[in-house]
């Protein structure tokens, strides 16, 4: 088989579309409405039950989000594969681990990318379970069902993002300017 | 079977965020500094089709809303806390595992990340409990129910807000 070019990106709007038709679906078929972040919270449970199950047991939080596999959980493990999937079948896996926007600001170190990346998963996880909700869960399901705390989380993701996307790249999208020379 | 449409619902979701590209970091920073609007294009077409749809079936008495309440500390606070760790990781938690999936191996540091900042969080939930996530709660309240107005009023002024908002988009080629 001779390689194949990759394939062209499908047009937002109807792949969106499709997405909203999926989460229709699913709310139909078995009430589950689209959220990912409660599944990080699953999982840590899982891991410090390895260390320690009756701490964990005892914890509010834990005993809220019990650590064990649920139709989110499944869920989240789904969009990886989807993707593993779309994107050989596609020719775009690409193995990267410094993305073209981050290396132009900051250089193609990959531990700098990979720090970075960890806090703000730290920082992001965190701010989503003090809203209850992420992208997914409020921005996406809590906003197409008229929510308040939908349209209050996803102003307050995007806030956030947009002042911190301004401080770490920069103005310009590269950074650097206005910052000395 | 439940777990099983867990799982087939994320892999449909998976293909579909891949093939529209909207789980790239360049994307994710790209709209947060305001030049490549094509993850809000998907967003936005995802939030109208859904709000449509699940207010149908809703109406017809074939499922039930799933809210989650209005508590402005948590919400707000939580909100912008989520969008900082959001600009740095250039990744969100339902988009971690797509990007890593179609190769991005940062995602995987920035998933770690993610089991800390949760870890943190239930550490931490006790004391929050007790003081943020008490400031104005208001319970599960939607627009409509705010305002006292028909739902489908709103739905509509959402729908056309919504179009206005993706035509600007485009005539500004973002």
């Amino acid at each position: 088989m001779e390689p194949k070019s990759p394939s062209r990106p499908w047009n937002p709007y109807i792949a969106g579309a499709l997405a909203g038709l999926l989460l229709v679906l699913s709310v139909y078929v078995s009430g589950k409405y689209f959220g990912a972040s409660t599944t990080y919270v699953r999982a840590a449970g899982m891991v410090e039950s390895v260390v320690d199950a009756e701490r964990v047991s005892a914890m509010a939080y834990f005993v809220k989000e019990a650590p064990k596999i649920d139709w989110q959980f499944l869920f989240v493990v789904g969009i990886g594969l989807g993707s593993l999937a779309a994107a050989l079948l596609s020719n775009t896996f690409r193995v990267q681990a410094v993305p073209d926007r981050f290396a132009e600001r900051f250089g193609q170190a990959r531990a700098l990318r990979f720090l970075l990346a960890f806090i703000g998963g730290a920082v992001a996880m965190f701010g989503a379970r003090l809203a209850d909700g992420c992208p997914s869960g409020h921005g996406l399901s809590g906003s197409l069902q008229l929510a308040v705390s939908g349209f209050v989380s996803l102003i307050g993701f995007f806030a956030g993002g947009l002042v911190m996307a301004r401080l770490a790249y920069g103005a310009d999208g590269k950074g650097g300017r206005g910052q000395g020379r | 079977m439940e777990l099983w449409y867990g799982l087939i619902t994320g892999i449909g979701f998976g293909v579909l965020l891949q093939r529209a590209e909207v789980i790239r970091f360049d994307r994710q920073i790209g709209a947060l500094l305001l030049k490549d609007m094509t993850i809000v294009k998907f967003m936005l077409s995802t939030i109208l089709v859904g709000m449509v749809g699940v207010y149908l079936l809703v109406d017809l008495g074939l499922a039930k809303l799933s809210l989650k309440p209005l508590i402005l500390g948590g919400n707000v606070l939580g909100g912008l806390i989520f969008g900082v760790g959001w600009a740095l990781l250039g990744y969100c938690p339902g988009t971690a595992g797509a990007a890593l999936g179609e190769g991005r191996v940062d995602a995987l540091a920035g998933m770690a990340g993610m089991l800390l900042g949760a870890a943190v969080f239930a550490e931490a939930y006790p004391a929050l409990k007790a003081s943020v996530l008490t400031w104005g709660d208001y319970g599960k309240v939607t627009l409509p129910g705010l305002l006292g107005v028909w739902h489908w009023a709103v739905i509509a002024a959402f729908v056309a807000g919504g179009v206005l908002l993706l035509r600007f988009i485009e005539r500004k080629g973002l």
